[in-house]
């Protein structure tokens, strides 16, 4: 009798196990339906495109809003027309004219006017709203002046619609990489008729970000947001050009640990990670090679200076520290992601040719930092501020045995979490610093902007009045070859005086599965969503 | 009996504060605040921000406000994920519950006949195997099971995900990561209060009248046995609900221990606030309703 009952249990596990089981991997269930399962890393700060300031948010918003220019899928620098049908701009790139489509809507079927742009631009920059990303748009005439509350008329901000479907903006400097610009998020319009419905203008925290409703211009619109587990987002009706997309759903899923993210890839529950970790390169390199992605990124691995530190205003030690560091150890043995050793700030394009400022070369480095007075029992004695980051851990570690062994000189590592070591950083509390940045939009500025005096992101303490006006310089000059030749020097400029150390340019390593499709490399790695499509492979 | 349970609520309500305050002071004294981060943001908004949040006044200031705001039911916005504190508790507080009610149940169901088992058979290879067990489970961190679960077992199984938090299947592996350890407590802490009670005067009178052996230890032995086991399950019960940041990251669980990482990473003073004030009068709670239950176990202590 007892038999019988542990029997029938057993039995029933099964069955409930075989109910689990749906005989085909997930994934596959998902090609099928065309919705796209993505890992993006973390929950999102937000969906209002003028609140965040991440490339978390920018993935999702990508696929739910729309700017005036949509990324080419697979031509870097190639602008296609979004909510904008034509633009054209006058000889200087300093007064543009957005002719926008008639058929553009928002998903409620409303449609997509130049009154939505100017109250998305007025909002963004309106100084009660607080935009932590207002700045992106201080290429506006005037913008500036009125984020900051200087004036609070927003006539005297560069921006006016003769006309429903017209956009004029006038800008304070040359920009040709305007439609650049518009790519990104703070450009984006957002709805009129839906923020003023559940809130002021200038009110963060409203609920129109709510799955219920949002309204967006996009490809797709918000079906679920799930707080920590996914947000669903599916094919918006009422966009313009539904019949070129492909899919019919996108799913974003916040995984924060590589590891786990990598296990749910391997395990055929994602279509696309969001990165991967060293250790799981090599792995994938060698097992899955068919699924890794190494691309080259926007975006520069440094080491930072304080130039206020008596120790190191002290041009040849900072330039021995640099010359001692071998890039390509790092890049083989550290982190492994095909990455590219920098010997500049702006990652070179085709169009700017980066000056050649460092290389290995311990012998030189040695000579520089005895001329600095280093050497024998005077060694030279500096701090690196790093971060808890396990990437981060392993560079600091690198970098102090090759300073030791090239340069005898002894580094202490000191480990901070991350916003006790940004607080450091941007109060100048360290001698040296472990730093990044990733390109807002393909221009050099983007690099080289933050360098300025005063700017929050210079964080080392330098100022060069040369360097800033030859950033001047280029911005008023009309010829983008001669403005790129202008920022050239600029940068060599800034290297040469040496306030940072370039190590790496950036890659993206992630995986990707061989269902999907029309998904190519980008420098942004900002993926035009409503090209890519998936596809059944055949078994 | 009542007047132990108001007495223990009050002593909650003080417990809790004194937590909130502590909590409170301590996470403005870090380094840093909500709104910096790795790209600088204008200094005019920074305080803009800040003020939005009164986060520009003294913390005397901010901490009367605060409390204004708990007594009218809210527990603030979190300046990080612009949301309310309440709607990312409410959002992630079902997942924990069912993890950590799962995880006890296999707690309860592996630990507590372990460590009776292990009483009955002391000083056997049926005890030391069991304690051996036991001791690996308590000594293994959840870090290092999850990941072989995830890897080793889940890949091998097909109705099993290696992460993810869709169907009941799901919560299968991290509930059983979660009740391991405990199960682990409560066999060794079961052991030792059969084994105690196993030695009572009037266990051996039970035995020596002729009264069948299985009858003395279910009827007899484990009312006694167990009371330290259901002393552990209490305030252990709230843990397992609170979350755990590493099972929640390794599988894929949308629920609240990564809140409380992430929000002192982040600076996100108000969440948390709420998830102190959340977690300490969980463990509040456990303990009372663990008083309550040992008092209609031992009637010396209801006395």
């Amino acid at each position: 009798m007892h038999r019988a009952h542990l029997t029938h249990l057993l039995l029933g596990a099964c069955a409930l196990a075989m109910l689990g089981c749906k005989g085909e991997p997930p994934i596959d269930a998902y090609t099928e339906k065309k919705i796209l399962i993505l890992g993006n890393s973390t929950e999102p700060q937000g969906l209002d495109p003028q609140i965040v300031t991440g490339v978390i948010e920018s993935n999702i918003i990508r696929a739910l809003f729309e700017g005036l220019c949509v990324e080419h899928p697979s031509k870097q620098g190639v602008h296609l027309p979004g909510a904008a049908e034509h633009w054209q701009a006058n000889d200087d790139f300093t007064e543009w004219t957005f002719h926008l489509r008639r058929d553009g809507k928002w998903s409620d079927g409303t449609p997509v006017s130049a009154e939505d742009f100017l109250f998305s631009y007025q909002r963004i920059l309106h100084p009660d709203f607080g935009a932590d990303y207002a700045s992106m748009l201080y290429y506006i005439l005037g913008a500036e002046a009125y984020n900051k509350g200087e004036t609070t008329d927003f006539s005297t901000v560069g921006v006016s619609a003769p006309d429903a479907y017209t956009l004029k903006v006038k800008l304070k400097a040359s920009i040709p990489f305007l439609p650049d610009l518009t790519k990104h998020y703070t450009w984006y319009p957002v709805p009129k008729h839906i923020i003023l419905k559940h809130g002021k203008m200038q009110q963060r925290n409203t609920p129109w970000t709510e799955p219920e409703n949002l309204v967006s211009n996009g490809a797709f619109m918000l079906k679920d947001w799930r707080l920590n587990d996914y947000i669903h987002a599916v094919r918006n009706p009422h966009y313009w050009d539904k019949q070129t997309v492909k899919l019919n759903g996108i799913r974003f899923l916040p995984i924060s640990n590589q590891y786990t993210e990598a296990r749910m890839f391997f395990n055929q529950q994602l279509h696309a990670t969001y990165g991967l970790a060293p250790e799981m390169i090599e792995y994938a390199a060698n097992k899955y090679s068919q699924y890794l992605r190494q691309e080259t990124y926007l975006g520069t691995n440094f080491i930072r200076f304080n130039v206020t530190d008596p120790l190191l205003d002290d041009l040849r030690v900072r330039k021995a520290l640099a010359l001692s560091i071998d890039s390509q150890a790092i890049i083989t043995h550290i982190l492994k992601g095909g990455q590219k050793p920098a010997y500049g700030m702006v990652p070179p394009t085709d169009d700017y040719q980066t000056p050649k400022a460092v290389s290995f070369d311990p012998v030189r480095a040695k000579e520089l930092l005895e001329q600095a007075g280093y050497g024998g029992n005077n060694k030279l004695r500096i701090t690196l501020l790093s971060t808890d980051r396990e990437v981060s851990k392993r560079l600091s570690e690198a970098y102090q045995d090759m300073w030791k062994k090239h340069l005898g000189a002894e580094v202490s590592i000191e480990q901070r979490e991350w916003k006790t070591y940004l607080s450091r950083m941007s109060g100048l509390d360290y001698q040296l610093a472990l730093g990044g940045w990733i390109g807002d939009y393909p221009d050099p500025t983007t690099f080289l902007d933050m360098w300025k005096t005063g700017d929050g992101n210079n964080r080392t303490g330098w100022s060069n009045k040369d360097y800033e006006a030859l950033l001047a310089k280029a911005e008023q000059t009309k010829d983008p070859e001669a403005r790129l030749r202008i920022l050239e020097l600029a940068e060599a400029l800034f290297l040469s005086e040496m306030p940072i150390i370039p190590v790496y340019w950036y890659t993206t390593n992630y995986l990707l599965h061989t269902a999907v499709k029309g998904w190519h490399p980008l420098l942004l790695n900002n993926h035009p969503y409503k090209f890519v499509d998936l596809e059944l492979l055949q078994k | 009996m009542i007047r132990t349970v108001i007495s223990r609520l009050l002593q909650g309500i003080v417990v809790v504060f004194c937590l909130l305050l502590i909590t409170f002071m301590l996470v403005r004294l870090m380094p840093g605040d909500p709104f910096s981060g790795e790209k600088a943001h204008a200094a005019h908004i920074i305080e803009k921000n800040k003020a939005r949040f009164h986060l520009d006044k003294s913390n005397t200031e901010q901490f009367i406000v605060y409390l204004g705001l708990l007594a009218r039911g809210e527990l603030g916005d979190s300046p990080v994920k612009e949301q309310p504190v309440s709607k990312i508790i409410r959002h992630s507080f079902p997942a924990s519950l069912v993890l950590g009610i799962a995880g006890m149940i296999i707690a309860i169901l592996i630990g507590i006949p372990a460590g009776i088992l292990s009483a009955l058979k002391k000083n056997s290879y049926i005890d030391y195997s069991t304690m051996v067990i036991a001791m690996a489970g308590i000594s293994i961190p959840s870090f290092v099971i999850a990941p072989l679960l995830a890897g080793q077992v889940a890949t091998r199984i097909p109705f099993l995900k290696v992460a993810g938090w869709g169907d009941p299947l799901d919560w299968l592996l991290p509930a059983l990561t979660l009740g391991l350890a405990t199960a682990a407590y409560l066999a060794r802490i079961t052991r030792g209060g059969m084994l105690e009670v196993l030695n009572q005067d009037y266990i051996r009178t039970a035995h020596a009248k002729g009264v069948h052996p299985a009858v003395v230890v279910t009827k007899h032995a484990i009312r006694g046995g167990i009371i330290p086991a259901i002393a552990y399950i209490g305030p252990a019960f709230a843990m397992l609900i609170t979350g755990s940041f590493i099972i929640e990251t390794i599988f894929q669980v949308p629920g609240m221990g990564q809140h409380f990482v992430n929000a002192t990473k982040d600076r996100d003073y108000f969440l948390l606030q709420g998830v102190v004030i959340l977690f300490g009068t969980l463990i509040v709670f456990a303990n009372l309703a663990a008083d309550i239950v040992l008092a209609m176990l031992n009637p010396r202590i209801r006395a």
